[in-house]
């Protein structure tokens, strides 16, 4: 629901690079946990609508989403956490310590040089 | 022909620079600082008025309410006595830290012991911004039903407490179906140290454990 926020500092964040070496941004990617709530397409509209008329118009936007972790406390296994069967992938302990969410990250941008 | 840059930076990075100016001031001045975040209608508002009414006298309560629209939930706040400063988010579906920050620069913050952020009732996006608070509390009310942490995790995940609010409607046999053990196991497994207050703010059953813990941690906190 907070897609637009998200937009915004994407497009801040892309200008400022786009500027730093005086190129068209063509794609970015980003990666973000499970417990950011983004939406793909709520975020592609807000972005898609923002970027008209800068330099970021008909950027595309690549997202990824990383899943939430969990570390348990019987065998140390690092696994995916499903929410729908919350155990151990290795010992199927229930006792795991979650693991901090991946923060909203703009990884690489992709630019047009002449 | 093309160039790839690597960037690696936190797209959110502006709210927490101002989180981390929060959480700064609040070590500073020792002061717990609580974002309470539940649905909308869980009883957020009736549970501080309650709180505060309990407390009285023992420790000082201060409240930053967030809304979207209207300055009502502030002033059955401020009925209490206790200091209420309203943001009104004109639509955005959570409180920003850089706007729990002006908030407190109005609070006296030197005359409190307890400071509550009631979040905009949204059990999604308030949990994706940090204010710098010292702790989340999780409100969930039965009517909600029992599957509202297995279904909005990330609240739950990070909350230091839970309050199951209006208990007193499991009393009344066929009311709602709400298994309040298996509400407390889903988030147990998302948290195993979150405590968890089931209340009714109506009639005041369970008051007692939820406002000791209040006073513990304030008084840990000023130890």
């Amino acid at each position: 629901m907070h897609e637009t926020i998200v937009a915004q500092s994407m497009l801040e964040a892309i200008i400022t690079e786009a500027e730093k070496i005086n190129a068209k941004p063509i794609c970015a990617k980003i990666t973000c946990g499970t417990l950011n709530a983004v939406n793909d397409d709520s975020l592609c509209f807000a972005f898609e609508a923002i970027a008209k008329g800068t330099i970021c118009g008909g950027m595309k936007l690549q997202i990824e989403h990383k899943p939430m972790q969990g570390r348990c406390r019987n065998c140390s296994e690092v696994f995916d956490v499903d929410i729908l069967n919350l155990r151990c992938r290795k010992c199927g302990g229930d006792d795991f310590e979650l693991l901090p969410d991946e923060p909203l990250t703009l990884q690489t941008i992709e630019f047009e040089t002449e | 022909m093309y160039k790839k840059i690597d960037v690696g930076r936190k797209i959110l990075s502006a709210n927490e620079e101002y989180a981390l100016k929060n959480s700064r001031f609040f070590a500073e001045h020792k002061q717990l600082c609580l974002n309470m975040i539940s649905s909308p209608g869980s009883g957020k508002t009736t549970i501080l008025t309650k709180t505060i009414t309990e407390l009285k006298g023992k420790i000082k309560i201060g409240v930053i309410e967030g809304d979207i629209q209207t300055d009502l939930d502030t002033q059955r706040i401020r009925a209490t006595n206790a200091p209420a400063i309203q943001i009104e988010t004109q639509g955005a579906c959570h409180l920003s830290a850089a706007q729990v920050g002006t908030a407190l620069e109005k609070l006296p913050i030197e005359k409190l012991d307890l400071i509550f952020i009631e979040n905009v009732g949204n059990l999604v996006c308030p949990a994706a911004f940090e204010l710098g608070e010292t702790g989340k509390v999780a409100v969930l009310s039965v009517a909600e039903g029992d599957d509202k942490p297995a279904k909005y995790p990330a609240i739950f995940a990070k909350a230091k407490a839970m309050l199951i609010n209006k208990i007193d409607l499991l009393k009344v046999p066929g009311l709602v179906d709400f298994d309040i053990e298996k509400a407390k196991a889903d988030a147990r497994k998302l948290n195993r140290d979150i405590k968890i207050f089931p209340v009714s703010a109506k009639t005041g059953e369970g008051f007692a454990d939820w406002c000791r813990w209040l006073v513990e941690s304030v008084s840990n906190l000023r130890q």
